[in-house]
């Protein structure tokens, strides 16, 4: 937690900074505390529509609506002082928001939803057996710039800067897509975790459904680094072709790092970054005949990296390689730079949790905001709305007197609108259908008995 | 299903024209079974399935367990009329349910051959018949049309192309199972089955199929994967049901009549039938010291010895010694001999007669109900109670350790080879105990281990018979 940028910055707050015969000050120094906070869960925070998100239409009128849905949901919360809460469940949206606003937490985490309110998890497990156990989720994805340390020249750990942001952006360019044309989800949500990575919840209701099992699958599918950290060459691909999976990644994954990455990341300027390249070809004579080229240190007026990277895949792919595993080398090292690493165990199981959307990092100030995958390359984190950015808005009177629509002035109006129009609206017309649909089935179907 | 006396009666209409095919054991059958059948089907089908569990643990390959289960099928599935056949399939499933449900250790083996049967015999099937099973499913898979085929054939080559490669590749790591022989040409075949990509884990995981707006494209062979992990499923909760049903109801409606049987029939023993001397014909009594002392068990052994020594035995030690003494081929004359010139020692030939020439008797079903009862097996024994005075029981479990040390020594098992079987013994680990015993006593290695007393008899017998016949020529 920032602790300390956050007490040095408490007593310059400013939220109504009009005095008299002095000109309005609207500034709000950066930075994120728990005042600061307070009156963002206070002004900000989409209550409603986090609570429309996760009931799933449960809260109708229909009677195929169930009522409890919200209630087994769980909630955690990470208090100021490290305090970690798991297990709160709430009834509806004003004790969702009450219970916020109250507490203010620094983080919050969204888990499963239950077999019965986890709340009360205690009193049932005392009466035995499985009774306490996950029974939907959404299927998540979490993925961090920080675990590509290996092929990022630019900045390490939890930094990331313009040249290294656009790997999270073929993540979701290759993922997002999979996840619609392979695996027929619709309902899909990229959210920037506020420093280092994106989350994606995929909320349609056969994927909430899934079994741990079948997660597994899924993320086995779109998984394909199998090296460990001391081998350099991360991805293997043989057979005749690809499967049209890879196929289609391989496409993404190519465009950007022969456009992009090799230049950005300066992959063949020094001799320490090329040989790690160099060690991913099987055949010595030609990684030597590459070396030997590359001794040769005179200036061209072209992109040593691109030039180099040109060399590389002329010998590899020369009509002379009659060898699969020399040619796929090409495609293996662009796979190994750029292919999108995910944290398996977070996608596998149900019970695993992950930070709301809208949540503001504590180390940033910034709002964890959705991101449009149709235009994610646009996205640049550093200019996300900031906490302070926000309070600034507000004391400019950008809310008004309150009312509706009010957010929609604040650098936080784009990323709400989206969220409204682009996802959660066709959510619950869908979910909205699924429970009709499902009444409806419910009411005709003949029980089964199933005797010894 | 209904159990009577003994009365038969044949419920399901003749096979008619339709290819004989594999019941999906839906729900329990509406017929009537004699208590006799009841038991003598699941002991069958028992066989059926210790043969696969054999045959899978001596790490049988998917086209040899095809002629394993077809054999098995053949030799205990049968039935002398042809219309009994399927009933008799469809009863000892029923029956083993019950005797399978009752314990998570049970269950996961029941299902587990069962899942394993099914396959092979699917496997086994006519095309046509195959087609009908996976009709009979009834699950939410269609097959597309060829028009749909048209439009993603060139995405199938691909996925198939991209499997059908070198082994290291990270699609397709080598499938252990039957599927790996039909893969390659299968890809060819027209018709194609879609199905939700939920239903497939496995081929997803491995990107072993195309799988367009979450339906994957599973070539017709590969759905017997479907099949089985389907077959798998409806079993493992129906075997939690049945539990429920035996400890809720049947147990105590059935307490004299079926729970007996299924309460015996989950201890059997489910190797090679020895209730009938089978290898090496009839014992005489004149060789009877001989014999014991070179290729008994320890645990006969020291039933044997004790017998000698005390010119008795309780209840349990009868029964144990007796019918493996019935199972080595002690004629029933000749067993009433044996037992009579011991006991008539301590308590007069006139009260064996009276009080223990029955029991005898009635291991060889001669009396009551005229059941040819088996001979024990290790599991049995191991699991046995002994109390105060009763010689029964497995030493190695049964005997305190100075004693078990002392019989050993008896047989010739001493240092190094003795230390081993007390390790093995300590880590709780008595066949396996028996196992290096055998291989002590013999100088020769035993590769199977020992599950049977009958069995480290006939071992036994086969080594020293193979060493006579070397000398003799
Ligand atoms: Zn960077």
């Amino acid at each position: 937690m920032a602790r300390e940028e956050a007490e040095d910055t408490r007593e310059d707050m400013v939220i109504d900074g009009v005095e008299e015969g002095h000109k309005p000050n609207y500034e709000v120094p950066d930075g994120f505390n728990s005042d600061y906070l307070m009156i963002y869960y206070g002004k900000f925070f989409p209550y409603a529509e986090m609570h429309k998100w996760m009931s799933y239409g449960n809260d109708g009128k229909h009677p195929g609506c169930d009522q409890s849905y919200f209630g087994r949901r769980e909630f955690s919360f990470t208090l100021e002082n490290d305090i970690y809460v798991r297990f709160q469940s709430f009834n509806d949206v004003a004790d969702l928001e009450n219970a916020i606003k109250k507490k203010c937490p620094f983080k919050i985490d969204i888990g499963p939803v239950y077999s019965v309110d986890p709340a009360k998890r205690n009193a049932y497990a005392q009466s035995g057996g499985n009774v306490f156990r996950p029974v939907e989720r959404e299927l998540v994805f979490d993925i961090d710039i920080s675990d590509y340390d290996d092929v990022r020249f630019c900045c390490k750990g939890a930094d990331v800067c313009s040249e290294c942001w656009p790997l999270m952006t073929v993540a979701i360019k290759i993922i997002d897509t999979a996840l619609r044309e392979d695996f027929g989800f619709n309902h899909i949500l990229w959210v920037y975790s506020g420093r280092r990575g994106v989350h994606c919840w995929v909320c349609d209701g056969k994927a909430r459904r899934l079994d741990d099992g079948q997660r597994a699958a899924i993320v086995n599918y779109l998984h394909v680094h199998k090296g460990n950290e001391h081998s350099i060459k991360k991805v293997t691909l043989v057979g005749q072709t690809f499967h049209p999976f890879i196929g289609r990644s391989a496409e993404v994954v190519k465009e950007f790092f022969e456009e992009k990455f090799v230049s950005s990341q300066n992959l063949f300027s020094d001799e320490d970054r090329y040989e790690k390249i160099l060690e991913m070809i099987p055949d010595e004579s030609i990684t030597s005949e590459l070396r030997g080229k590359w001794q040769d240190k005179k200036r061209s007026r072209d992109d040593i990296n691109v030039v180099r990277w040109g060399q590389l895949k002329h010998l590899l792919q020369s009509g002379k390689q009659k060898m699969l595993g020399v040619r796929r080398c090409v495609e293996e090292i662009m796979f190994t730079f750029t292919y999108p690493r995910l944290d398996l165990e977070v996608s596998k199981h149900m019970n695993h949790l992950l930070k709301a959307p809208f949540c503001i990092h504590p180390k940033t100030g910034r709002v964890c905001v959705p991101i449009d995958p149709k235009h994610c390359e646009d996205f640049d984190p550093s200019s996300a709305p900031t906490l302070s950015r926000l309070l600034e808005e507000l004391n400019m009177g950008a809310l008004g007197n309150g009312g509706e629509e009010v957010l929609e002035n604040t650098s936080l109006g784009k990323s709400l609108r989206y969220f409204r129009s682009s996802f959660l609206h066709p959510l619950l017309k869908s979910c909205k259908e699924d429970i009709e649909n499902a009444y409806a089935a419910k009411v005709q179907q003949s029980s089964n008995s199933l005797s010894w | 299903m209904e159990i009577v006396g003994s009365r038969r009666k044949s419920l399901l209409p003749p096979a008619g024209n339709a290819a004989p095919t594999i019941p999906l054991y839906r729900s329990a059958p509406e017929l009537e079974v004699r208590l006799e059948d009841f038991e003598l089907y699941a002991v069958h089908r028992l066989r059926v399935l210790k043969g696969i569990s054999d045959a899978l643990s001596r790490g049988k390959k998917p086209n040899e367990m095809e002629n394993v289960v077809k054999e098995l099928l053949k030799v205990h599935m049968s039935h002398p009329e042809a219309s009994q056949v399927m009933n008799k399939d469809i009863i000892s499933h029923f029956v083993l349910r019950l005797v399978y449900c009752r314990e998570e250790e049970l269950r996961k083996w029941f299902l587990s051959m069962e899942t394993t049967l099914f396959r092979y015999r699917f496997l086994l099937e006519t095309s046509e018949a195959q087609i009908a099973l996976m009709a009979e499913f009834d699950l939410p898979y269609k097959t597309i049309t060829n028009a749909e085929y048209e439009n993603v054939k060139d995405k199938l080559n691909k996925v198939a192309r991209s499997m059908n490669s070198s082994a290291d590749t990270i699609y397709y790591k080598v499938i252990t199972n039957f599927l790996s022989s039909l893969l390659s040409s299968s890809f060819i075949l027209l018709r194609k089955v879609q199905v939700p990509f939920e239903k497939v884990p496995d081929l997803v995981a491995r990107r072993e199929v195309f799988i367009m707006k979450g339906y994957a494209y599973v070539p017709r062979n590969q759905v017997l994967s479907l099949l089985v992990t389907h077959y798998r499923s409806n079993l493992s909760k129906a075997l939690v049901l049945t539990n429920r049903k035996w400890t809720s109801m049947i147990r105590e409606q059935e307490k004299d009549r079926l729970t007996p049987i299924v309460e015996a029939l989950s201890t059997s023993y489910l190797g090679p039938d020895y209730s009938q001397p089978k290898d090496f014909g009839e014992i005489s009594l004149r060789d009877i010291d001989q014999i014991a002392r070179s290729s008994f068990p320890l645990c006969m052994r020291y039933l044997f010895e004790k017998l000698k020594e005390d010119h008795h035995l309780k209840h349990g030690g009868r029964m144990q010694l007796g019918l493996f003494l019935k199972g080595v081929g002690l004629k029933l004359d000749d067993a009433l001999a044996f037992w009579k010139s011991e006991f008539s020692k301590k308590v007069g030939a006139e009260r064996f007669d009276k009080e223990y020439a029955y029991g005898i008797r009635h291991n060889y079903g001669k009396e009551g109900k005229r059941t040819d009862y088996t001979p024990y097996s290790c599991q049995k024994i191991i699991s046995s109670t002994p109390g105060v005075g009763d010689h029964h029981g497995c030493p190695y479990r049964h005997l305190r350790e100075e004693n078990l040390r002392a019989a050993l020594n008896n047989m010739g098992v001493a240092n190094r080879a003795l230390e081993d079987v007390m390790d093995k013994v300590r880590n709780k680990h008595y066949q396996l105990a028996c196992t290096l015993t055998f291989e002590a006593v013999h100088g020769a290695s035993c590769d199977q281990g020992i599950n049977h007393p009958n069995q480290y008899y006939s071992d036994s017998k086969t080594i020293l018979e193979s060493r006579n016949n070397s000398k003799g020529t």
